[in-house]
Parts: C-alpha cells; structure tokens; sequence
C-alpha cells in the first residue's frame, strides 16, 4: 500500500478515526494490528520475514537481559566470597555468551537480509566469472525483497546492540517490539528510529491535540505536494534522459542530474514529511531525518544534514565500535610502527571510513553502481579531510570564509558534487553514469537547452512552470525554516491568512499533482531499500 | 473562543467543498462539440417529464439510428434512449437499473451488438457511460463492473480526482459551459444529417470462437430479469447498421435466447429493403451509423412493430404531452434546419468538424 494510493488515505483515516474514538489503552495495540494489516497489503509473505526477525530480536533481547540480571545476582549473593579475579573471570564469561547471542541475533537477521537481497548480485558476479572461463552460469533465485526490510533489519539491529550495551532493558512486551519494528508510517522507508526516542512516545497514550494535529496534518499535505507535485512530475524528464543515454549526453546529463537531485530531495524528504507528520497527528514524535541538506557547505556536513538517522545509525553500530574494536587497534599500532605517526594514525579512521561508505552502498541497493557511490563518498571525505591544512592556509590568506559568496559557492560546489556522485544511482551501471559523467565534459553544448530539447523530455511548458514554482516555493521555506517552524510561523498569522495556505497546499496537490491515469505512479525511491 | 474555532472550522470545510465542486466542473470535459456521445448520458437526468412508452438502451447502434420525435409523430409512441459510445452490456443493465428509478416503461429496447463485448474495452467510453449518472449504489456498481485495471472506483464518485490533469488542457469551451450546457441531442438521439454513402468494408474475420462471453449472458439475465421484475417487456434488437459485422453465429445465439426466454428479437438487418433504407444517402459515415433521414426510415418500422406488438396507446391526443413533444419537435426540426444550413455553408457540421476518434460505435 503506497502512501500515495486511495486506499492507503482511507485507511489512515480509519486508522486516525479509531485511534481517538477507542480506549487509550488500545491505542498502541491498534497500531500494532494497523501495521500489520498495512504490510499485509505488500504481500502475506512479507510478513512472516517481518515476524521472525521481530521474535528472534525479542527472545535474544530477552536472554541478554537475563544474563545480566543473572550477572548481578550471582556477583551480589556472592560479593563476599569471589576474589576480584573471580569476579572478573565471571564477568568476562557472561560477557563472552551475551556476545555471543548478540552475534547470532545479528547475523540471523543480517542472513535473511543478506540472502534475499545480495543472493542474486553474488550470483550475478560469480556468473560474471564463469564466463569468463566459458563455464555454465547459475541460475537466479526468486526472491522478492519485502519492502522496507533494509530499514527495520537496521532498526532491531540498532536496539538488540543497544540492549547489549545495557544502554536500556530489553522490552518484554513482544507486542510492544513489534510495534517498535513494524509502525506502519516508518515501515517502509524510515527514518530509522532508535528504541529509546520512539518508545518514548509510541506506547504512551494520547488524547487529542488540536494543534498536534494539525501541524501534522499540514506536514503530510506538504509531503505530498513534494512527491506528487514535484518528484512525481520532475521523473518524467529523470527516466527520459537517464533510459536514453545515446541520445542524451552532454549537456543533458547536467540536466538530468540536478533534475534528479530535485526528484530524490522531493521524494524523499516528502515521503518522511508524510510518515512524520502522520505520527504527529496519533501524538508520536518520530526522529527528523533532514535537516536542509542542500544548504550544506561540504560533503562532510551534507551528509551530517541527509538521511540523519541512517547516517547516525552508521557512526554508532560501525564507525564507532569499528574504530575501536582490538583488530583495528592492533592494526593502528603496527601501521604506527611501520609507517610512522602521521600515517599510522590514519589508516585505521581509513578503513573504517571505507567499510562504513562501502556498507551504505551497498545498503541503498545490490549492484556495483551502489558500491561505486558509497566508496567514492568515502573517497571525497577522505580526500577533504587530507585537504584541510590547505583550506586552512587559503582562509587564512584569504579572508572571505564568512562572505555571502563564498558561502553560496561553497552550497553549489557541495550540491553539483553530489548530484555528480548521484549520475551512478541515475544511469543504475558504473560504465554508463562515468560515460555521461565525461560526455558533460566532452560534449557540453548549452546551446541544446535552447532548441525546444526540453519540451521532447515528456514535460510542457505547463510542466516546467509548476516545477518551477514548486522549487522556488522549496526553496524559500528551507530559507524561512532557518529562523524556526513555518507552522509555527503560520499559526501566529490570522485565521483568514492560515486558511488560505492550507487550501491553496491542499487544491494544489489535488489539481497540480502528477497522479491518476496518464502519470505513473511512483513509488517511493527509498521505498526500495 | 472555542464557538468562533468551530465556526471557523466549518467555513473553511465548506469553502473547500465549494472550491472542490466548482474546480470539477471546469475540469470535467463538457463534450459539447467534437465527441458530443460524452453529453448524451447525463441529458436524460434534465427531462422534464420522465415517463416513457418505450426506453432503447444500447451503444450508438441506438443513439443513432432511431429517432424518438418520429416515433412520437408517427405513432403516438413516447420514448428515450439512454445510450452512449460504446456502451457495454454491464453499462446497459446498470443504466436501466437507473432509469427505473425514475419511471416505469412498458418496453424496454436492448441492442445487442454489445453482446460482443465481454470486457471492459477502453477509460474513455467508460467515463462517458457512467460519469453523467449522479452518484448512488448503481453508479458505483457500475464503476465497479466496468473498470479497466488502471482505474479507481473513487475517481467516478469524485471526478476532479480524475480530471485534476486537465488544468492546462482548458479551452473556452470550457468556461462557456461551466454551468450549463447546449442540448445535444433529441431524447437520446444524437441528429447527424450529412450524407456519406457505404462503402467497401473489410471481409468479416473468422473468430476462434463465436459464442458470447459468460459475463454477457449473465448481464443479460439480469436485464431480463430486472424486466419481468418491473412488468416490462424487453424487446431484443439488432440495429440496421452494415459494421461492425453481425455475424449469422451471434444472430442464431440471439434468435436461440429470444425463444428461450420468450422475448421479442427483431434483427433490422434482414429488414433493409421493407425499411426502406438505401445506404447511399441513409448513412452518414459510410454505412457505420445512420444519418437523419435513415434513423427516420428505421423509427418508422420499429414504431410499427412495437404498436403492433404491445398495442401501445397513441398519445398524440394528450393536450399536455403534445405541448410537450411540439416543444422537443421545434427543437429537432430547428437543429436539422441548422445542420443543412452548415453543411451547405461549410460543407460538414460544425460541432463534428474534427475527426472522430475510431472505433466509436
């Protein structure tokens, strides 16, 4: 059930209804059944993925959580008998089989992700192989992903660590965890919430909040005007040029990358605006996962401001314990060694840099493509961190950091080094996305634009003037949002003027909206990882 | 404070619904000119007096070939034909069904090329059928029997949803028709009176298989019995039109389910030269569909046989319904006089100057 769908709005607002009309102590409970019933609709079979992964988390949660308490008993009752040796022996021992558990729990459920997902990409590579030695090639299985198993693999991934770490007691209520994994809005394409943020607000009981209720209603209107009135019209020209590469070169690469950098930023910060807003209106309060990422002045910092809960998820259950895990420093101390301290210093930051790019690659999708874009991501951190003492000499040469221009040239730079790193996710094949990467070098004719080319895309001039307006309307609310909430900023203004935007948002995503017969419908990029 | 949220609240609900209602009009089309069929569907809900002899229902195999105001002329017989462009035997029934709600004739007349349809064939004709019938169960039903995998049912009880995409397809027509519209046609019957004499038609194809779909029969079933519910007689035609081609295999089918269910079938097709009809000036897209001056010819014998057959009353001394039909009739003879007049200054008609899109029948 896409969120853009009929049946996806009536069922939300049976859900919506129920949920207020019912005894608050339901409320949590409706919720649980909502998301299930909601998966449902992506296939029956789906949900026995969903369902194993949530009871093996909950049952290995529930182990570690008695092996401590065990733990504590045992060197309580026992505190004047054992040595500190003991104490430690016994420690390290029942560190030894919670580590344990936590590992099977992870590479279970990384197993299911990992043989539905990548099973057919290691098939197709080792086929790639066996060609070249005329040897037979494999058969493909057929599997289908479920939709959204990346993003709650992740997420009771996140938790089962966490309980690990004794960050918080594992819940004991299964329901609960379910809820926890399966919250339909979240389900499919995040953000990836954290146990400790979400719960917070997912089990407790709401009473009705008019103006709760009402930012997020606006918030889900303002999802859909991003999906349906720019991403959904903006793909039309994105597949036009990227299923065309013969035809489409040069200067229409160009296009097709900022065009899609509009597509992605629409799609997906729409389809968070909904899934936020959505939890908004029940009384959840659900992670943000953007943070005006095309404002940023460097990579570093973009990726600190996209897909914040993927990218913090990345820092906490890789980077970090990665950095720090004894291989690494054992690796750290004999690179120190060899290549001195400068050098030594880096390498292990090095590698788990390109682990933490290579595994967000290939988290996003199976094929090189992805791979290819999240080791050069990695590539470009590294080599502007390398790059920092002489930025550092530049400004202090030069003193225009704090300029307006330089500012604006760093928000370009960042945004056309990206969206160059996104010709990849385009084209979907490494060849093709570093062909037309050249061609914008090699065949760059401006004077193309200008020949009525863009009209031939798939897009009238009606087309080009809605995306138009609806970038700059973008635009100037991520500038408005620098000072504080829009809604917040809506709501000060006199009933007259707060009813005129929420009927012209609303009118304009129903009339200007790229949905129905004659449109494709679209389901969400992310919705596929 | 709280009452002023309330009645705040209430005006903003109503403004939308306003803006929603008067946005549908302007984007539904108003086929006021070009594909005209698309009007013919919701005319029957502006008659005044709904209350029929004789109801035709059927694709354009009815709509135009028979004339209602000569039924009325010749025989006394009142009459309307609830058809539209390619309309299926599901959109039949449901438009029946319809129709019943508002009166109770003693005939009903089903065409039955569209017997050979058993699946939804095209959006377009569909949304002309079912989109001006105001909303109720039938309408919904019939959405539900008639769409096309791409289509939703709520795009039929909220059009806008719909036509939301037309926004910069908008002409002036458009807006001269926002509110109202032209009559379009003569209680059902859709006036054409060029002339474009028959010509070669393609040797019939043989078909793997001649029977009608299931789903046909069974909507056929219902129809018959949705009559004999209602006391009507249901009349099964086969109109005078040369193509698509009847095939002898469909006209036994039809001739076996008459008898079978004690129905009237009449095929016109075996009736040309009693009809009178001449297919160099009776038709006026080369034998597809009649012209004026053969729905005329063929009014004229189905009004004999339907007189004869049912004994039904001539109601031409009936002061109000005179009144009445000379009212429809002034109408009729003005838009032949038109007609004739544009033909002879332009040399086609005018709501009709743009060519028609195939395989309309």
């Amino acid at each position: 059930m896409l969120f853009t769908s009929y049946g996806f709005i009536f069922f939300l607002c049976v859900v919506i209804g129920l949920y207020y009309i019912i005894p608050k102590q339901f409320q949590w409970k409706l919720l649980l059944v909502s998301s299930f019933v909601f998966y449902y609709f992506s296939g029956w079979s789906n949900l026995i993925y969903i369902s194993v992964t949530i009871v093996s988390t909950y049952f290995v949660g529930l182990k570690l959580d008695s092996l401590d308490r065990q733990q504590n008993l045992y060197l309580k009752e026992n505190k004047e008998v054992l040595s500190r040796e003991d104490k430690k022996a016994y420690k390290e021992k029942i560190k030894a089989r919670r580590w344990r558990w936590l590992l099977l729990c992870l590479f279970f459920n990384l197993g299911i992700l990992a043989v539905i997902k990548y099973t057919n990409f290691v098939i197709a590579n080792i086929n790639s192989i066996f060609t070249l030695f005329k040897l037979n090639e494999l058969s493909f299985v057929n599997l289908l992903l479920p939709m959204g198993i990346s993003f709650y693999t992740f997420q009771t991934m996140g938790y089962i660590i966490d309980v690990y770490r004794g960050k918080y007691g594992a819940e004991k209520n299964i329901g609960k965890l379910a809820l926890f994994v399966s919250f339909f809005p979240q389900l499919i394409q995040g953000p990836i919430s954290r146990y400790d943020d979400l719960s917070l607000s997912l089990y407790k009981e709401h009473n009705f909040d008019p103006k709760g209720f009402s930012f997020g209603f606006q918030r889900v209107l303002w999802g859909y005007f991003k999906k349906l009135v720019i991403a959904d019209r903006i793909v039309i020209a994105v597949l036009e040029i990227t299923k065309n590469p013969e035809t489409y070169d040069g200067i229409f690469v160009l296009v097709g990358m900022v065009f899609y950098a509009i597509q992605l930023y629409a799609d997906f910060t729409g389809g968070i605006d909904i899934t936020i807003g959505i939890a908004q209106m029940l009384g959840i309060k659900v992670k943000e996962n953007f943070n005006r990422p095309y404002f940023s002045k460097s990579i570093v910092e973009y990726w600190r401001r996209w897909h914040i809960t993927m990218g913090t998820w990345f820092k906490d259950y890789i980077f970090y314990p990665l950095s720090v895990c004894k291989p690494m420093l054992n690796i750290s101390k004999s690179s120190r060694k060899r290549f001195g301290e400068q050098i030594g210093k880096r390498v292990p930051v090095y590698l788990s840099t390109i682990t933490v790019w290579f595994t967000t690659g290939i988290w996003h999708g199976s094929s090189w493509n992805f791979i290819v874009w999240g080791l050069l991501n990695g590539f470009v951190i590294l080599v502007s961190q390398e790059f920092e003492p002489l930025y550092a000499k530049f400004h202090q040469k030069f003193n225009v950091r704090n300029t307006f221009g330089f500012r604006l040239f760093q928000v370009i730079r960042t945004f056309l080094l990206m969206s160059s790193l996104r010709i990849l996710d385009c084209y979907r094949d490494v060849g093709i996305s570093f062909r037309m990467f050249g061609s914008m070098f090699t065949k760059l004719n401006i004077n193309e634009l200008f020949t009525g080319s863009l009209l031939k895309l798939g897009l009238d001039i009606s087309d080009y003037v809605v995306l138009l307006i609806g970038v700059i309307i973008l635009i100037s609310l991520s500038l408005v949002q620098r000072s504080g909430s829009v809604r917040e900023k809506i709501s000060g203004k006199p009933v007259i003027i707060r009813y005129t935007v929420f009927v012209l948002l609303f009118f304009s995503i129903i009339i200007f909206g790229a949905y129905g017969i004659g449109f494709d419908s679209n389901q969400f990029i992310y919705n596929q990882f | 404070m709280k009452k002023k949220k309330i009645i705040s609240f209430v005006v903003l609900i109503l403004v939308i619904v306003i803006l929603a209602f008067l946005l549908q009009k302007l984007l539904m089309p108003k086929y006021m000119t070009q594909i005209v069929e698309g009007a013919l569907i919701a005319e029957y809900y502006d008659e005044k007096n709904k209350d029929h002899d004789v109801i035709f229902i059927g694709d354009c195999e009815v709509y135009e070939n028979f004339s209602p105001i000569t039924l009325w002329e010749e025989y006394g017989i009142t009459s309307y034909i609830r058809g539209s462009a390619q309309q299926l035997i599901w959109h039949s029934y449901y438009l029946l069904e319809d129709t019943l709600k508002y009166e109770k004739p003693d005939i009903v007349v089903f065409s039955v090329l569209s017997m050979m349809y058993d699946t939804p064939q095209r959006e377009a004709y569909n949304r002309m059928s079912i989109d001006g019938i105001p909303l109720s169960m039938t309408k919904i039903n019939l959405a539900k029997a008639s769409m096309l995998p791409e289509e939703d049912l709520i795009t039929y009880i909220f059009p806008l949803l719909r036509y939301h995409s037309r926004w910069n397809e908008l002409t002036k027509e458009d807006f001269e028709y926002w509110f109202k519209k032209d009559q379009i046609a003569h209680n059902g019957y859709l006036m054409r009176v060029d002339v474009k004499p028959a010509g070669y038609f393609p040797k019939p194809k043989k078909l793997s298989d001649y029977r009608f779909g299931d789903v046909c029969y069974e909507y056929l079933d219902k129809m018959v019995k949705l009559c004999k519910d209602n006391d009507i007689e249901l009349v099964l035609l086969k109109a005078p039109s040369l193509y698509p081609h009847w095939y002898e295999e469909w006209d036994a089918q039809i001739i076996d389910y008459a008898e079978k269910n004690d129905l009237l079938y009449i095929n016109m097709l075996n009736h040309l030269d009693e009809i009178g009809l001449d297919f160099n000036t009776d038709t006026y897209d080369a034998g597809l569909h009649l012209n004026l001056s053969g729905a005329e010819k063929s009014s004229v014998f189905l009004g004999d046989i339907l007189k004869t057959e049912y004994n039904l009353v001539d109601k031409r001394q009936d002061e109000n319904l005179k009144a009445l039909w000379d009212e429809k009739a002034d109408a009729y003879y003005k838009m032949k006089e038109e007609q004739y007049k544009e033909l002879e200054e332009y040399g086609y008609l005018l709501k009709f100057n743009m060519k028609r899109s195939e395989g309309n029948n």
